[in-house]
């Protein structure tokens, strides 16, 4: 597996005509289902490149490894701010750390 | 499928980290162009940068110069490159990075306001969301992005380029966009081996696995000349990951060893230049010390510190989010581990190394209408990103002044139907074969033929005959592929397009009787580097109507 979408929280992007993970992901391999929940078509064709996790807005996606790759079950998620990027791993134990790194120059902007 | 026709001054195909750069940079010189973007994915994060970067790795840092880079680069290509093309490159790289960081991208910087270096040419950024910065820009200008389509073929008519056919994955159409003047920039390709990971972690690979050398592919169908196809990039890799080294090794400065914990560039190979060694020879030395039974090899990071453990998962997480589960996993954190390394599968790539269109120093193609630039243009290795913008920046100009005075071409709508019939030929299929068993096919034959992982990378002149034959063959059944709904469309176009790059690709290693470039092309039939036959390119030319790939040399410029 390399995403996991909770589908406890995913609020499928209700009011757009395409949903974020599905807009965004660069292999086209998010969609909404009839139940407007999203999925992945295809875990073996995920580049783990986490471009859903950072888009999702309340953060139902999580990044993980195949377990061909890794048993432990290390998560990642990610929040995006203006400038930064927030991310949260978590390791096996469920121990957490999280990481606050800067993105962009807002000075553009105004 | 219905039809959308679109008419454009300049197409530009593939809205990447050229891409981007070429549209904001032709609306800076002539606001009242018209440009459409056709890509792929969507521009917010598609191809290379999708995950971020966290260096710019072209760049003159003080002390610099162009010429010192164009020696630089001669060095680690052995001498076959495109000096021209290099040098223009290197006058652009400073000043297209500054236009970068004026659209918003951070770049680290020291106490006194100049760029953190890391090394001699290289830059340290945050460039997690590079990406979404470039695309940002170009929606401030007028141009035209049509996302989710994917492009197919160009409309040529035998003369010039006149535009190009594109798939709406998420309408269903036929895209005719007809076009003075096309820049193709949809990166290097990647599938055409047997990747390291495999079933479930297949897409696991350094290389964006969406970059499947569709430009390439529809150059070579109108018989535009490819340049050093031979010149494979294979990259040294986090294991599993595949994260970039310099990272580790440059950024956070961990020693290279063998697994007895010996500095094996200096203990084994000092001949080739101990730890200051090439790029590919680093590779070799790795590989060869797997062969010696002293693998694997590691980067030693079990002597950082806390804040350099840290500032390391920084770094990575801009660029590679990956490692840093690895990391989170049971004793593997990189204090208490140090970090293995690996080859890649080869890749083809005009970005690292040189495979691609041949190209004037105005980046025009060899057919009239059509410019390269960044991965999918050759001839000009370690252009990188910042390369791939000033690329970009030159076949603007040159596509402005081109196209003066031109007018749009009509589109006989007989080529419409034929490349409309072409593209819907998978989905009308009810039975034949997968585009997973087209690309295992191909992935298979390529790794044990034509010098994949499982053969050490290495080449000789038999297998590569019995390559050619089961890639003909192969090439047969791209007319049995079937898909069931768009997304398996795409992966039935990129397995033939796939299929046409890997013919050209057996055709120039077979050409090239020496061994120029360690692993990127290992002979083991022609074992020695011959400077007095082969300091030339290796060029090619493939003819849609008899089904041949011409070769052909070329000498190296000044
Ligand atoms: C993992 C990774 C890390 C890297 N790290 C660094 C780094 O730290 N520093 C550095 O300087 N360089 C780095 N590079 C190199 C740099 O990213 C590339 O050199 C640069 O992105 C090349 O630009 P490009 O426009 O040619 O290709 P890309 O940026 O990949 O753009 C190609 C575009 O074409 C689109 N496309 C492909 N096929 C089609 C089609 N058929 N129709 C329409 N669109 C299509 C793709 O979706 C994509 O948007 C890295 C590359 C990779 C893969
Ligand atoms: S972006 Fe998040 S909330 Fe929206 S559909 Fe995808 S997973 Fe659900
Ligand atoms: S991690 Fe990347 S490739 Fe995988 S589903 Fe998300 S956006 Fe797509």
């Amino acid at each position: 597996m390399s995403i996991f979408i909770d589908e406890n929280i995913c609020n499928g992007c209700k009011g757009l005509p395409e949903a974020r993970c599905e807009r965004i992901c660069p292999g086209d391999l998010c969609y909404r289902k009839e139940n407007m929940k999203a999925a992945i078509r295809d875990q073996s064709a995920c580049w783990t490149c986490a471009c859903c996790v950072k888009e999702c807005p309340v953060q139902a996606i999580e990044l993980k490894l195949p377990f061909q790759v890794c048993s432990s079950g290390a998560s990642l998620k990610a929040r995006l701010k203006r400038d930064k990027t927030i991310w949260t791993i978590r390791d096996a134990d469920g121990h957490q750390e999280e990481f606050i790194i800067q993105a962009k120059c807002l000075k553009g902007d105004t | 499928m219905g039809i959308i026709p679109v008419d454009t001054d300049i197409l530009i195909i593939g809205g990447g980290a050229a891409g981007c750069f070429a549209a904001v940079e032709i609306y800076k010189r002539y606001p009242n162009c018209r440009v459409v973007i056709m890509e792929k994915a969507h521009i917010d994060r598609s191809g290379c940068l999708a995950m971020g970067l966290n260096a710019i790795n072209a760049y003159l840092n003080p002390g610099q110069t162009p010429e010192s880079y164009v020696s630089f680069v001669e060095r680690q290509f052995e001498g076959v490159i495109r000096k021209d093309l290099v040098y223009s490159i290197a006058q652009g790289l400073n000043e297209v990075v500054k236009d970068v960081e004026e659209m918003g991208l951070p770049i680290e910087k020291n106490e006194d306001g100049t760029y953190r270096r890391k090394g001699k040419r290289s830059i340290r950024i945050f460039g997690e969301r590079l990406k979404p910065i470039l695309a940002e820009a170009v929606k401030k200008t007028p141009a035209q992005v049509l996302n989710r389509v994917v492009a197919t073929n160009f409309i040529y008519n035998g003369k010039r380029v006149c535009g190009a056919f594109g798939y709406g994955v998420r309408d269903s159409m036929l895209y005719v966009i007809r076009a003075n003047a096309v820049i193709v920039a949809t990166g290097g390709a990647s599938g055409i081996y047997r990747p390291n990971n495999t079933g479930e972690a297949r897409n696991l690979m350094w290389y964006c696995p969406w970059n499947a050398g569709t430009g390439y592919a529809m150059g070579i169908r109108i018989g535009a000349e490819m340049t050093s196809f031979e010149n494979r990039f294979i990259a040294l890799r986090v294991k599993d990951v595949h994260a970039p080294t310099g990272t580790i090794a440059v950024g956070a400065g961990s020693r290279q060893v063998n697994a007895r914990g010996e500095d094996y560039l200096e203990l084994y190979y000092k001949h080739l230049g101990g730890n200051k060694c090439l790029t590919q020879h680093r590779l070799l030395a790795t590989v060869e010390e797997t062969k010696a039974g002293r693998g694997p090899c590691f980067l030693d990071t079990t002597t950082l510190s806390e804040t350099e453990e840290r500032r390391l998962k920084e770094d990575f997480l801009s660029m590679n989010p990956q490692i840093i589960l690895l990391w989170a996993s049971e004793g593997m954190n990189p204090k208490k581990r140090p970090v293995e390394v690996q080859g890649t599968e080869p890749f083809i790539v005009g970005g690292h190394c040189q495979s691609g269109y041949w190209i004037d120093k105005e980046r025009r193609t060899t057919i009239p209408g059509l410019y390269a630039v960044g991965e999918v243009a050759g001839g000009a290795p370690k252009k990188y990103v910042s390369g791939s913008w000033v690329e970009a920046r030159i076949a603007a100009a040159t596509a402005l002044e081109d196209m003066q005075g031109r007018n749009l071409e009509d589109v006989d709508d007989e080529v419409i139907q034929k490349e409309k019939a072409r593209i819907h030929a998978p989905l009308m299929k009810k039975s034949g074969i997968s585009p997973q068993q087209a690309r295992e096919r191909l992935q298979k034959i390529m790794d044990e033929f034509a010098g994949g992982v499982s053969m050490s990378y290495a080449l000789h002149e038999e297998r590569l005959i019995e390559a050619r034959r089961l890639l003909k063959l192969l090439k047969e059944h791209g007319k049995d592929i079937v898909a069931v709904n768009n997304y398996h469309l795409v992966e039935a176009l990129e397995c033939i397009d796939r299929i046409d790059v890997a013919r050209v690709l057996v055709e120039h290693l077979i050409y090239r009787k020496e061994t120029r470039w360690a692993c990127y092309q290992t002979r083991l039939d022609y074992p020695g580097k011959d400077d007095n036959r082969w300091l030339v390119f290796v060029n090619s030319v493939y003819n849609p109507d008899t089904d041949e790939i011409k070769m052909i040399e070329r000498p190296l410029c000044s």
